[in-house]
């Protein structure tokens, strides 16, 4: 296949960035999207070029590394499916590919197609946890939790923290995100003693980081490699209001 | 010679952990908050050390090259955990687990290591549960088991085919904890370069800022390594592309001796390489192999497709030579069985590199819904990377580099040869032995960073309370600050013509050629050899961009695969030495009649812990003898 | 945001079960229409409901305002490929068609609100007796019969609202957590029916008019 990629390139955070052609003539459909990349970057390396920086390191969609923005959609356009497991196959030949890095206040981008998720990091910190220190806990099987919540926690914590879905929506929202996190320790006994003071404090440190509203376009369950469901969203909204007026 | 001094407490093997527990030395609450740890690595190990450490209120700082503590390699880890709790009520004990992880190591392991690990296996569940780790459930609400390979007991836990990611998310949680309490600081983006010994003990690390190129400085009374293991050494494996061996090697240079390198685990259920431009390889939990039938067709060359073949003329080869574990058969075994049968033109797909898996009679048996329960995501996962409904006709798989049972040696304590100079998880080579059973890695880096390592430091920094915190002017930071940048420099200085990922492709190829699932005197030496020359045009033809002062990857590349050449050969070394066969160390000259593997338990019941002698020198070879006290020695069969 | 919102849902049932007297449902339906007019003027618990109206109009439409600022502000940039994600388009626009509805609220209140109020007089030509806010028939009747392109404007300020509704109406229901298994394919079908019914309640309206003139 011959492809036209136009990628964005930008040598640093402060630098500014612009879209760049690039033609790559022998891709097979066999490649994974990065593998795709990573020839275009061997192309380059030798040519005497610099690079294209990207963020990838599993390879398996679980790290939740990679990040690109393909044609208009976080991950490109396979459903469910991470940049890194996204294969040549859905393109055709001829095809022109923009790739662009996700794009968030923020996500500040640090250079090429990589951009900086510490964000979510912070999020986590302020409450993404249940308190309890090692060695503390008491026998597994004494916490009895149903099949149905365990699977439905265990279905809000496949979260990779990619942020596809901040990418995604309109308003560069992370209630997905925040909401798998609330939700699955609002599902399981475990979580539930701290649940309230939890829920307060992520929603406002999301909104503290200059993340956007939630205005259920569902354009982040539509983009999220993991198929993580706004029902998510919608329980952090039930958690945060009866936390607020209880 | 410096004599290996693994320190292991006195009194029944049962008794030691506890004992040990009753005498080590503690810290005062009330100092542990003037004492640094370094800790480098944010996976299960680092980051349950780090939040454990830092509950206890010791200053940890925590290094990862990954943008996130929650991006390690740990995520990967797809089928399960293991843990002494017998729920099942199938006759599981920490004996039990104790001789499975002895007997699948081929009887290479230290015996009250992995008894230890096995002993805190129970608590690791109960603090994963605690921390909100959904694993999954009866519908009584008691915890599920499944069973894994190598054993006849049900005793992993699980989280749907992601265990890793959700027990690295659990530890990760905690350690975002403390970070927001103020006793653990994160350092992301960072590569550790070079570890700094003052008088003798490890004090310092010299990192590179990933994002800014700047070469920090940073001192600690102790430094714990939990950086993985080398599998990538291979340049295709089932590891993360980052994954590396650098921060081990940097320790080994500054006097850590490295033991067993050479046991690298192949795993058998791997999507085959499909392609030249394949960068890595995806495993397929070897969970599936509790429903999969493996098999390759009777007849040589049979390029019919899969589903025509009749059943017949279908050769399920493990179920056949291993009846009593069948499908179950530790990994090594499974994977050399598969070798076997593509060298002898069985193979199937169109490389011939490739066995079937099959699923038709677990689905017609359970359903096609109990099936996609059980491993509804990694049928996915197959069906992307390869377009091959694995519902309607069997998975592909061949073996691939995995899991790297060798790493840095370490003592009781898990000290490694440098006082203050700790190994966790992956990195040391402890509980393996020559062979890792399924679901025990996350086992151990669990155990080792909740349960054993906060024990073990506070046991070293009892003694290190009235020492200062270092000022990072000495010039031992000078020195190796030095080091560093000469190395960074001069990797940028060859300027020459091929990318660093070709070298690392080329070097991973002779790898597995010449020290690959098995090996010979002939083909090691010839590897050794090919790796030299490959080392030499290396660093004569390699083109790293320069962009030392910001972000480079090919910079954080190049000084990794540069170190990859040295851990190549030591692997080749310790191969070269290690003329029997155990576990996934297969010498071909030391064989059954049947093909099996052949130990030499006379020669070779020791622990190969390699010296660093300098650049360009072999290394020297010191040897920990293995005395089994609680097992008998054994042929391990499973047949 | 979703709570005022789900108020002005409730508002819509009412107006236009007012309005519908408007058509010729009954024989005395012109007198029908007067007296609900009349009691939705004098009644105090109507008034009191008045002022919640307000405040309900007011706080969506600023909060909706104020929101779609603070998310533009998020992004920060715009990506070259316009996002392709699958979502309605009806819930990307939703501030746009908010902004129509708006601009018909304005011209809705000059024409009738503020009449009732008394802040300003019908237009000659409509013959509205006095007191005016009693006898709205006219005026509408007037405003439909002799201006196609009130009628038009009309319409389509409805068609736009039962495209805000569409998304809103389950929208609501997800702002405020109320999202089950069970339940929500029923509010979200709901909330299909009601966007479309209602504004073409209120559309059957002008049509009548149109097509009788």
């Amino acid at each position: 296949m011959k492809l036209k990629l136009k990628i964005w390139r930008q040598k640093n955070a402060k630098a500014k960035g612009k879209f760049v052609d690039y033609i790559l003539d022998d891709v097979s459909p066999e490649m994974s999207f990065l593998e795709m990349l990573d020839a275009l970057n061997e192309k380059l390396i030798t040519g005497g070029d610099e690079p294209v920086a990207f963020e990838h390191d599993c390879r398996e969609g679980i790290c939740g590394c990679c990040s690109l923005y393909i044609n208009g959609r976080p991950h490109g356009p396979a459903e469910k499916t991470t940049t890194c497991e996204l294969h040549m196959r859905s393109f055709k030949d001829g095809d022109t590919i923009v790739v662009e890095p996700f794009r968030a206040k923020a996500f500040p981008i640090i250079k090429d197609l990589i951009v900086d998720r510490y964000a979510f990091d912070k999020i986590i910190q302020s409450g993404g946890f249940i308190n309890v220190n090692a060695g503390a806990a008491q026998d597994a099987n004494t916490i009895l939790i149903s099949k149905e919540d365990a699977d439905e926690a265990m279905d809000s914590a496949t979260c990779i923290g990619c942020g596809a879905c901040v990418a995604a929506c309109k308003n560069a929202s992370a209630m997905l995100f925040v909401s798998a996190k609330v939700s699955q320790f609002a599902l399981l006994e475990q979580g539930k003693v701290e649940a309230k003071e939890r829920v307060q404090a992520m929603v406002a440190k999301m909104d503290e980081l200059g993340f956007g509203n939630c205005t259920n376009t569902y354009a982040c369950e539509a983009e999220c490699p993991k198929g993580i469901s706004v029902a998510n969203i919608a329980r952090m909204n039930r958690e945060f209001l009866t936390a607020k007026l209880t | 010679m410096t004599k290996l001094d693994a320190k292991i407490p006195d009194g029944p093997l049962a008794e030691k952990w506890t004992k040990y527990k009753a005498n080590a030395k503690l810290v005062n609450p009330a100092n542990r908050k003037k004492l640094d740890i370094i800790l480098v690595g944010t996976g299960l190990a680092g980051a349950a050390a780090a939040s454990t450490l830092g509950e206890m209120g010791y200053n940890v700082k925590a290094f990862c090259f990954q943008d996130s503590g929650r991006r390690a390699h740990s995520v990967a880890a797809q089928g399960g955990i293991n843990a002494t709790k017998n729920y099942k009520n199938d006759g599981d004990s920490v004996y039990r687990l104790f001789y499975d992880m002895i007997k699948g190591g081929d009887y290479r392991a230290r015996e009250a290591n992995v008894y230890r690990a096995a002993e805190v296996s129970s608590a690791t569940i109960d603090q994963l549960t605690a921390q909100g780790v959904p694993f999954a459930r009866e519908y009584g609400g008691t915890l599920d088991n499944r069973s894994f390979g190598g054993v006849q007991v049900s005793r992993t836990f699980y989280a749907k085919g992601q265990t890793g990611q959700q027990c690295l998310l659990g530890a990760y949680s905690g350690m975002s904890r403390q970070v927001t309490k103020g006793t653990v600081t994160m350092y992301e983006r960072r590569d550790m370069l070079d570890i700094v010994v003052i008088d003798g003990k490890a004090r310092g690390i010299i990192a590179r800022n990933l994002v800014t190129g700047e070469i920090e400085r940073h001192s600690g009374h102790a430094v714990i390594l939990a950086t993985g293991g080398y599998g990538t050494v291979y340049y295709l494996s089932t590891l993360a592309v980052n994954s590396n061996a650098s921060a081990a090697w940097a320790a080994y240079k500054k006097g850590a001796f490295f033991a067993n390198p050479s046991f690298i685990q192949i795993h058998p259920t791997s999507v085959p390489v499909l392609n030249d431009y394949q960068a890595k390889l995806t495993l397929m939990s070897e969970s599936l192999r509790n429903d999969g039938r493996i098999w390759v067709p009777k007849k040589k060359a049979d390029k019919r497709h899969a589903n025509d073949i009749p059943e017949e003329e279908r050769d399920y080869y493990l179920e056949r030579r291993y009846p009593a574990f069948g499908n179950l058969v530790p990994r090594d075994v499974a994977s050399r069985a598969a070798k076997e049968r593509c060298d002898a033109g069985y193979g199937v797909g169109e490389t011939g590199l490739a066995v079937n898996l099959d699923f038709k009679d677990a689905i017609a048996k359970q359903g096609k819904q109990a099936i996609e329960n059980k491993y509804g995501n990694l049928f996915e996962m197959y069906e992307k990377i390869t377009g091959i409904n694995p519902y309607e006709e069997p998975m592909r798989i061949y073996p691939a580099g995995h899991y790297t049972m060798g790493g840095l040696w370490v003592d009781y304590d898990l000290q490694t040869t440098v006082p203050g100079l700790f190994a966790i998880g992956e990195a040391n080579f402890s509980d393996h032995g020559a062979n890792r059973l399924g679901a025990s890695s996350l086992m151990q880096c669990a155990g080792d960073g909740y349960f054993i390592i906060p024990y073990t430091i506070s046991n070293y920094l009892a003694d290190e309370i009235k020492v200062d915190r270092f000022s990072t002017d000495l010039p031992e930071f000078d020195e190796a600050e030095k080091a560093v940048t000469d190395k960074l420099q001069k990797l940028l200085n060859v300027n020459g013509t091929e990318s660093v990922t070709s070298f690392h492709k080329r070097l991973g190829k002779i790898l597995w050629d010449y020290s690959g699932m098995s090996r010979n005197e002939e083909g090691l030496k010839k590897g050794l050899k090919l790796v030299d020359e490959l080392k030499k045009e290396f660093w004569s033809n390699v083109r790293v961009p320069d962009t030392n002062e910001e972000l480079n990857q090919e910079l954080e590349r190049a000084g990794r695969v540069a170190d990859f050449f040295e851990v190549a050969k030591i692997i080749i070394h310790d191969g070269l030495k290690r003329t029997e066969s155990c576990g996934a160390h297969f010498r071909e000259e030391s064989q059954t009649e049947g093909g099996e593997a052949m130990r030499k338990d006379k020669d070779f019941s020791y622990v190969a812990a390699w010296e660093f002698m300098g650049e360009e020198k072999d290394p020297k070879l010191h040897k920990e003898p293995l005395n089994y006290q609680y097992v008998e020695v054994k042929e391990r069969s499973y047949k | 945001m979703a709570i005022a919102g789900l108020f002005l849902v409730v508002f819509l049932m009412v107006h236009l079960g007012i309005n519908l007297f408007l058509l010729p449902i009954a024989e005395n339906h012109k007198e029908m229409f007067a007296e609900a007019a009349h009691f939705m003027g004098t009644n105090w618990i109507v008034k009191v409901f008045e002022l919640v109206l307000m405040a309900a109009f007011l706080i969506h439409i600023i909060l909706g305002i104020v929101l779609h600022i603070q998310n533009k502000m998020a992004r920060g940039y715009t990506y070259k490929v316009a996002s392709k994600s699958t979502t309605s388009f009806m819930s990307k626009y939703i501030i746009w068609t908010g902004l129509v509805i708006l601009a018909f609220l304005a011209l809705h209140f000059y024409q009738f609100y503020f009449i009732k109020l008394g802040i300003v007089e019908a237009p000659l030509a409509a013959n509205v007796p006095h007191p005016q806010e009693e006898h709205f028939y006219e005026l509408a009747v007037y405003l439909f019969s002799n201006s196609m392109l009130y009628s038009i404007l009309y319409i389509i300020s409805f068609v736009v609202l039962g495209i805000h509704l569409n998304h809103a109406f389950q929208s609501a229901f997800q702002s405020l957590g109320l999202n089950h298994k069970k339940y929500t394919p029923a509010i979200k079908a709901v909330g299909k029916v009601y966007s479309v019914v209602v504004p073409l309640g209120y559309i059957i309206i002008p049509l009548y008019f149109i097509l009788t003139a």
